[in-house]
């Protein structure tokens, strides 16, 4: 056993930020308890924001409407293109206009359940409560929202849910919410109050006396890396999927800003708990860069399948009815095609595994749409997924109303990130966590079309108003200056870090590096884990960590437009962070929503949870690269909701 | 497959800039274009030579940062990005050229890309709806035809990555800055700024040094998205009516 599985436990965690109450109330409690910041003394304090998604944009231009001065990061060349813009599926609201039974409690009930019962009630309630005023806003911005012909706005269904209350616009609903938010955004540069610093990278957090301060951060253009002091500091900076190298997120999304703030004394929460969504486009071959999601309502009318015997190389076409196996109809013949995620992705893994996969490698499954067409006609399903099929075929140059789609599991969406409390406040005063970034929603699974809600919520709505309270709390004028000891020392280490990339001079590129510990966090962290698995990988990374340190190559210089070095960077932090996510998921020896232990699962083979044992959120704190972290427990209470098991047989 | 690369390379935006030619082999038709530049760089990389910068992201075409001219055209040959463009539609042997977005308001900043800011720029000057975060009436309150919604989409589909502004003969952004007018324009809640934002996002459109419209047309030809031609005399007359009601000073 490596030492650094050895970990300590430290003093359980407890959110003190959410009132007591009934659980419909505390959200207004909170906001009355919370203290004000006067109008005409907000200009004097500076919030940092990094990153311009839907969190990040959302929070950016509501804090600057309220009058602080915010100054914005995004590693992009425009607050744009955040990669909220590819969720394409929709958005959840509790606005019960269909009338068919949906109400606030039904969507933080859903929230929770679908969650497996490893969130939190408080946060997930207030969530169902925003999320109708979300939809209010979106309209007003001129987001088109797709609509009926009487001019209402059109909703339709989505996974894991009875009712229909997911709003969508065509399959670019978050590319329409993320240009309302980058919308607002604008007005707010354009009158001056958000300073915005694109194509800028944050590199470091700036800790002093306790408090969050500000940021170090390189301009990607001219190399320059400089200091950022504020009052507040909000992560805004996504996911960390990328982690796998190969996974749904955008090439350039990363975890170097939580995993800094984490290496500052910002807990981890639940690194384990990723999200593989069951249809993508399968890897055609090594030169693979990224996976490409295909809609989940595909297998409303799509059957999934493969041979019946292995190995079995024929075309689709060339194997008979009676040759096929549709596994997920035949083993959740109540659900059928329609299981959770989590499931469908673990039953097309099993069935590769087994030697029966099909396409090149064998990493695929049929997604048949043969009975759909001779059923409904081929208008009919060009009508409802004519778009998907045309940009499947532009990838794979297959035409899917010929020949059945193959795809296969990719990491989409990962619900862990930094531990916050009610405000959305780390461990480190002054230092908030939004969106994807932070852990608080979603427990171990998360629902479709709920991303985009949270990612909303939390930034038009929540955090202006906890962050106010803490700028209250914290008014004096005592913003240290760039020649502050501790700043100075910061952006030392920054600069080192990375002169020490370039100095190298090894004969391996940040790609290579990249591949490989995404190969072997796929293999032993990804859709089924086990404790030999992880601990193999537990020993590998310190190995592969070291060779990086000896072999990286890294063309060019530091003070210039270097997209060599910004990989590297970003692949330091990966070599620790997939470190942390195998102990996480070694440590949780139950099986929970996406975090699926072998040795923990029913006689049917479907996930068991062990409430007993593992009804807590784990927080990790950081010691040291390599050493052994603290794990600190936040028990959860399920006063609402009573946690059942789940099945779908 | 074996082609063979003629890329721009400059170092900075002041520098002077080049074509460079390079041999890749073991393309496959399956690669994406912007995969068969990674396989360069890859081995650029390994070699010690300075890899071609490109801005890339999302790889699914949406995000808009892809921006390549391929062999004269802006995204290459086929009707989506240059992310989306696979090697299939070369052929083994073929000479291909790969240049940034030329434009003289998106200089170059290093090898093949360029800085998009001014379109941020145009944004900022207009192409929002004033409705602070809280404010906004109950969704349902103002039905919206569907015709309008629709024809707002349409507009809204646009990814900003400026193809319509690498492919105009006159370097012009037109389309970009229409397509925006009109996704606003369209919907009742765009209306009571419908007059001040045409006017200003023009004007900075002007100012950021974008070529006038001759209506070529290459623009909605090159749109990933499909924005249309149309798009833009819809915006010509949104102007003369804004122009006619709001004395310019």
């Amino acid at each position: 056993m490596t030492d650094y599985a050895r970990y300590t436990t430290g003093d359980p965690l407890a959110d003190t930020k959410a009132p007591d109450g009934p659980i419909e109330q505390r959200w207004d409690t909170r906001r009355f308890t919370a203290k004000l910041v006067n109008p005409a003394n907000r200009r004097k304090h500076t919030v940092i924001v990094v990153g311009t998604g839907l969190a990040g944009g959302s929070a950016g231009a509501t804090l600057a409407e309220q009058g602080y001065h915010v100054v914005q990061f995004c590693y992009q060349d425009s607050p744009r293109r955040a990669h909220s813009i590819a969720a394409q599926g929709g958005i959840n609201a509790a606005k019960n206009y269909r009338n068919d039974g949906d109400s606030i409690h039904r969507l933080f009930y859903d929230t929770v359940k679908g969650g497996d019962f490893r969130s939190r009630e408080s946060n997930v309630h207030r969530l169902a409560q925003i999320s109708v005023e979300i939809i209010d806003q979106c309209v007003a911005q001129g987001v088109p929202f797709a609509r009926e012909y009487g001019g209402l706005l059109d909703t339709r269904s989505f996974g894991g849910v009875q009712v229909s209350r997911t709003f969508y616009a065509r399959g670019q609903t978050g590319q329409q919410l993320l240009l309302g938010a980058y919308q607002a955004l604008s007005r707010q540069i354009a009158a001056g109050n958000v300073e915005l610093h694109a194509r800028t990278e944050m590199l470091d957090l700036l800790v002093i006396d306790g408090r969050a301060r500000g940021i170090v951060a390189r301009d990607l253009v001219t190399g320059e890396i400089s200091a950022y002091v504020a009052d507040a500091v909000v992560l805004a900076s996504g996911g960390y999927g990328n982690v796998f190298y190969l996974s749904t997120n955008a090439m350039n999304s990363n975890a170097t800003a939580i995993w800094r703030a984490h290496r500052r004394g910002a807990h981890f929460a639940n690194p384990c708990f990723t999200q593989i969504h069951p249809t993508c486009i399968p890897r055609t071959g090594d030169h693979q860069s990224k996976l490409t999601l295909m809609s989940e309502s595909l297998r409303n009318d799509g059957r999934i399948w493969v041979p019946k015997a292995k190995g079995d190389t024929r075309p689709a076409a060339g194997i008979p009815e009676e040759e096929r196996d549709y596994y997920l109809e035949r083993v959740y013949p109540a659900f059928g095609n329609l299981v959770p995620r989590d499931i469908a992705s673990r039953a097309a893994k099993n069935v590769c595994d087994e030697g029966r996969g099909v396409g090149p490698g064998g990493q695929g499954v049929y997604l048949d749409f043969a009975d759909a067409i001779a059923r409904l006609g081929r208008k009919a399903v060009e009508a409802k997924y004519g778009n998907l099929f045309e940009m499947y075929e532009r990838i794979t140059a297959e035409d899917p109303y010929e020949v059945p789609m193959r795809i296969y599991p990719a990491v989409h969406y990962t619900m862990g990130g930094l531990w916050v409390d009610y405000d959305l406040q780390t461990t480190i005063p002054g230092l908030f966590a939004i969106g994807e970034a932070n852990f608080s929603d979603h427990g171990a699974n998360r629902l479709g079309a709920s991303a985009l809600m949270q990612g909303l919520a939390d930034g038009y709505f929540v955090l202006p108003a906890t962050v106010n309270d803490y700028l209250a709390r914290h008014p004096g004028n005592d913003t240290p200056g760039p020649e502050h000891p501790a700043v100075a020392a910061v952006l030392a280490e920054a600069k080192e870090r990375l002169h020490r990339l370039v100095g190298v001079g090894g004969d391996r590129s940040a790609d290579s590096f990249h591949r490989e510990i995404g190969e072997l966090m796929w293999e032993f962290c990804g859709m089924a884990r086990n404790e030999e698995g992880l601990r193999k990988a537990l020993d590998r990374i310190p190995q592969i960590r070291e060779e990086f340190w000896r072999r990286i190559k890294v063309p060019g210089t530091e003070g210039e437009f270097n997209q060599s070095l910004e990989r590297a960077n970003r692949v330091v932090d990966y070599l620790e962070l997939a470190e942390l996510m195998c102990l996480d998921a070694l440590h949780r020896a139950e099986s929970c929503g996406g975090h699926f232990r072998e040795e923990s699962q029913t006689p049917d083979g479907e996930a068991a949870r062990r409430d007993d044992d593992f009804s807590y959120a784990a927080a990790w704190e950081f010691t040291g690269t390599g050493s052994a972290p603290v794990l600190h427990r936040e028990d959860l209470a399920f006063a609402y909701v009573h946690p059942t098991q789940r099945s779908y047989a | 497959m074996k082609l063979t690369l003629r890329i721009w390379r400059q170092h900075d935006t002041e520098a002077p800039g080049g074509m460079a030619t390079y041999d890749v082999d073991g393309i496959s038709p399956g690669m994406s274009f912007l995969e068969m530049l990674d396989t360069l760089n890859e081995r650029l990389t390994v070699e010690g030579e300075e890899p071609v910068a490109f801005d890339h992201d999302c790889r699914e075409g949406i995000c808009g940062a892809c921006s390549l001219v391929i062999n004269g055209e802006a995204h290459g040959p086929e009707r989506t990005t240059a992310c989306q463009l696979h090697m299939r539609s070369f052929r083994d042997g073929d000479t291909i050229d790969v240049e940034p977005w030329r434009a003289a308001a998106f200089p170059v900043v290093r090898d093949l890309v360029v800085d998009r800011a001014a379109f941020d720029r145009i944004i900022q000057s207009g192409g929002y709806v004033s409705v602070p975060t809280g404010s906004a009436p109950e969704a349902h309150a103002t039905p919206v035809p569907k015709a309008a919604a629709d024809s707002a989409f349409e507009h809204a589909e646009c990814i900003g990555c400026g193809a319509c502004v690498a492919a105009c003969p006159n370097g012009s952004a037109m389309l970009f800055t229409s397509a925006k007018v009109n996704h606003l324009g369209a919907l009742p809640q765009g209306a009571p700024e419908r007059e001040t934002r045409v006017l200003d996002m023009v004007a900075q459109m002007d100012a950021e040094g974008f070529g006038g419209c001759t209506l070529a047309g290459e623009c909605a030809t090159a749109c990933p998205k499909g924005i249309p031609l149309t798009s833009i005399t819809a915006m010509n007359r949104e102007w003369l009516r804004a122009s006619r009601k709001v004395p310019r000073s």
